[in-house]
């Protein structure tokens, strides 16, 4: 939204990026996540400067981050999906599943069945909300527990540990390059990927003029169904890639895996700066939103807050996350008007 | 043939009313003759729990023993009044005995009543309600044999001195926070050099226990040791110590199932520790059940009935019947056992 703001022409390049990152929404949870990290470190150093820390640091939001930028492409085009939580559980079955059949599968062959499985869930989700024009928020609760009925009913007691998963696998969830952690770097790689797209090519663009009025959109000859089904299935895809993270990062799966972890994602995404309304946002901000809510749930310990104050202190984010946003907003309106004022 | 609508129909009606009363009395004695049929239904804190598995699958092995009818139900995730619904459910449907094990001491005593006024006799195991919501208690250990021999594991494992935490399952768990103040007795009474840093709770949930693992460690970078009195917590930390720095240095004993241990006891994260055997704690449960709905015995003080192979048992006070000392899983042994 920042790019809406008046630019004097004698400005160079530089100083018009530099501008615009000051300016950004993104810049002020950042400062928040580099303050608590700060905070966390003079207290304890080995929250960063220890092989662990700095890897726990890194690796820890990897699965929130997959699940914040599907959530963050849904919730541009002013659509919600809860279903994600139950969607990681049931990739998550699958993916133990296929190692307690052959535990020689390829790594390859169980990432792209867990991403199958969420892409599965997501053109349900996608098609019943574009086909049936219904609100997101109802379809995808009912499919919340739809799915995590079925999990629940097929699993029952049974649970996958680490005996069934292959060494090579459990491996995976803590190997790094470079001492960054893989299933990080595949996470920054989403962020990127997605990032870009909504950034520059004309089917992301489409998807925040879908979020700002879906109506005008559809009048414009905007593809809006076929884009908002394409968001679901990425969507969906993500939260199928978040399940196989999770095997590999706890080496267990059950039929509660991934409970609630939905509305962690919408939370990362509103303190991200994306509008729960649709239009704006980006995917960077959803991505540090996640980091986060991660980071502070593991620093809040150190600070010395009790346990039982850390979701207090979530809540408090997300409705100053909110403020602020507003506040932001009334600022941008008051500018551009003195501006046509002015003109 | 010429029917006599007026008196068949007094007839029919008589046969009706009759066939309740006496349908009636069948049910309220049905399990007291060769106990063929008497139905028993499970309801644990939450499926998808591999102790809550083996503990019901001891109870089915019971009832097909006793020729009874089992059943299992129960909420997806452990929640304070997750269970009521259930309870209700096999109230209304009649169950003979309905074998639970709490989330909530409290929540759970209206719907409890009910079921028991209903016919239903209650019997709870592994986490007990209030001694007046039900009749029998089937205790896996006593409290003070569970905290002893999780302190006294660790105390071996850390040479007897330097700091621990506990990471406990949900910060309201009845078991959970008994053996929590059971342990920190026994470590004040007999364990002087060792310190109790810290307590912090996982709600049983993978993540959540995963992540105050990875901040117990860095938060006290002096910890010697951790105790999880709970499966599911346990295998987290030991996920998580495995793939640490402090794999080998931070000791780790607790409450845990072979199977999900096996593959941390094996690469040397830990070294011992301990449990009950669930599936004769289902078993005695249900054979506990079917003594009650036979009318064997009332849960008096005193009472005793036969389990089966598990021989003889007791009734304490207050109703409270006792399995027994629980067992220590280490490298020699651990593969005897699947569960």
């Amino acid at each position: 939204m920042t790019t809406l703001a008046p630019t004097r022409p004698t400005e160079s390049a530089g100083v018009r990026v530099l501008r615009t990152v000051l300016r950004s929404r993104e810049l002020a949870i950042v400062i928040v996540l580099v303050a608590i990290v700060l905070f966390a470190t003079a207290r304890r150093s080995s929250f960063v400067f220890s092989a662990d820390g700095w890897r726990d640091t890194l690796l820890a939001p990897s699965i929130l981050l997959v699940l914040a930028v599907g959530q963050m492409v849904v919730v541009v085009t002013r659509n919600v999906d809860l279903s994600i939580g139950s969607t990681l559980g049931i990739s998550a079955y699958v993916v133990g599943k296929i190692f307690v059949a052959n535990p020689d599968t390829s790594v390859f062959v169980v990432f792209a069945a867990g991403i199958a499985v969420g892409a599965v869930v997501g053109a349900i989700n996608g098609l019943l909300v574009t086909v049936f024009n219904v609100p997101s928020l109802v379809i995808t609760l009912g499919m919340m527990y739809v799915l995590r009925g079925a999990l629940t009913h097929e699993v029952g007691s049974e649970r996958i540990n680490a005996q069934d998963f292959p060494a090579h696998f459990e491996k995976l969830g803590t190997q790094q390059v470079l001492t960054i952690p893989v299933l990080t770097i595949i996470a920054l790689v989403v962020v990127a990927v997605v990032g870009y797209y909504l950034h520059t090519a004309r089917g992301g663009r489409e998807l925040y003029a879908i979020g700002s009025d879906p109506d005008a959109a559809v009048l414009y000859g905007l593809p809006a169904a076929r884009r908002v089904f394409g968001a679901f299935v990425l969507c969906g895809a993500l939260a199928g890639l978040a399940g196989v993270f999770s095997t590999a990062r706890y080496a267990t799966a059950f039929s509660g895996t991934g409970k609630d972890i939905e509305l962690q994602a919408v939370a990362a995404v509103v303190i991200g700066g994306v509008a729960i309304f649709g239009g704006s946002g980006t995917v960077w901000g959803a991505a540090i939103g996640a980091f986060l809510l991660v980071t502070i749930n593991r620093a809040l310990p150190i600070l010395g807050i009790s346990e039982f104050w850390q979701g207090a202190v979530v809540g408090l984010l997300i409705i100053g996350s909110i403020v602020l946003d507003r506040v932001l907003s009334i600022r941008r309106q008051h500018r551009l008007l003195e501006a046509r004022d002015h003109a | 043939m010429r029917i006599n609508t007026k008196r068949f129909a007094a007839g029919a009606a008589l046969a009706l009313v009759a066939s309740v009363g006496l349908a009636a009395c069948g049910s309220d004695d049905g399990g007291s003759g060769d106990g063929d049929g008497t139905t028993v239904t499970f309801l644990p804190k939450n499926l998808g729990n591999p102790y809550f598995e083996t503990s019901d699958a001891g109870g089915e092995k019971a009832v097909k023993e006793f020729g009874g009818v089992y059943d299992e139900v129960g909420p997806d995730t452990a929640g304070p009044d997750a269970q009521v619904s259930y309870i209700d459910t096999a109230a209304a449907q009649g169950v003979n005995v309905l074998v639970v094990s709490a989330n909530d001491p409290d929540a759970l005593c209206d719907s409890l009543n009910a079921a028991r006024e209903a016919g239903t006799k209650v019997v709870t195991f592994d986490s007990d309600t209030n001694p007046e919501c039900r009749d029998l208690f089937i205790n896996q250990a006593t409290a003070e044999g569970i905290a002893k021999v999780q302190v006294d594991m660790i105390a071996e494992q850390i040479g007897d001195s330097g700091e621990i935490a506990i990471l406990s399952a949900a910060a309201n768990a009845t078991n959970q926070n008994a053996w929590i103040e059971l342990m920190e007795a026994e470590l004040e009474a007999s364990h002087p050099d060792i310190e109790l840093v810290a307590t912090v709770y996982g709600d049983d949930d993978d993540q959540t226990s995963f992540d105050k693992t990875a901040a117990l460690l860095a938060d006290h970078p002096n910890l010697k040791g951790i105790i999880s009195p709970t499966t599911v917590g346990i295998s987290a930390a030991a996920r998580y110590l495995s793939t640490s720095d402090a794999k080998g240095k931070v000791a780790l004993t607790g409450l845990g199932t072979p199977n999900q241990m096996r593959d941390y006891v094996k690469d040397g994260t830990v070294t011992e520790f301990a449990l009950w055997n669930p599936e004769d704690l289902g078993f005695l449960s249900a054979y506990a059940g079917k003594a009650l709905a036979d009318g064997d015995i009332t849960g008096e003080e005193g009472d005793t009935f036969s389990a089966g192979d598990l021989g003889e048992f007791t009734v304490g006070a207050d109703g409270t019947v006792l399995l027994g000392d629980p067992f220590r899983y280490n490298a020699d042994n651990i593969d005897d056992f699947n569960f």
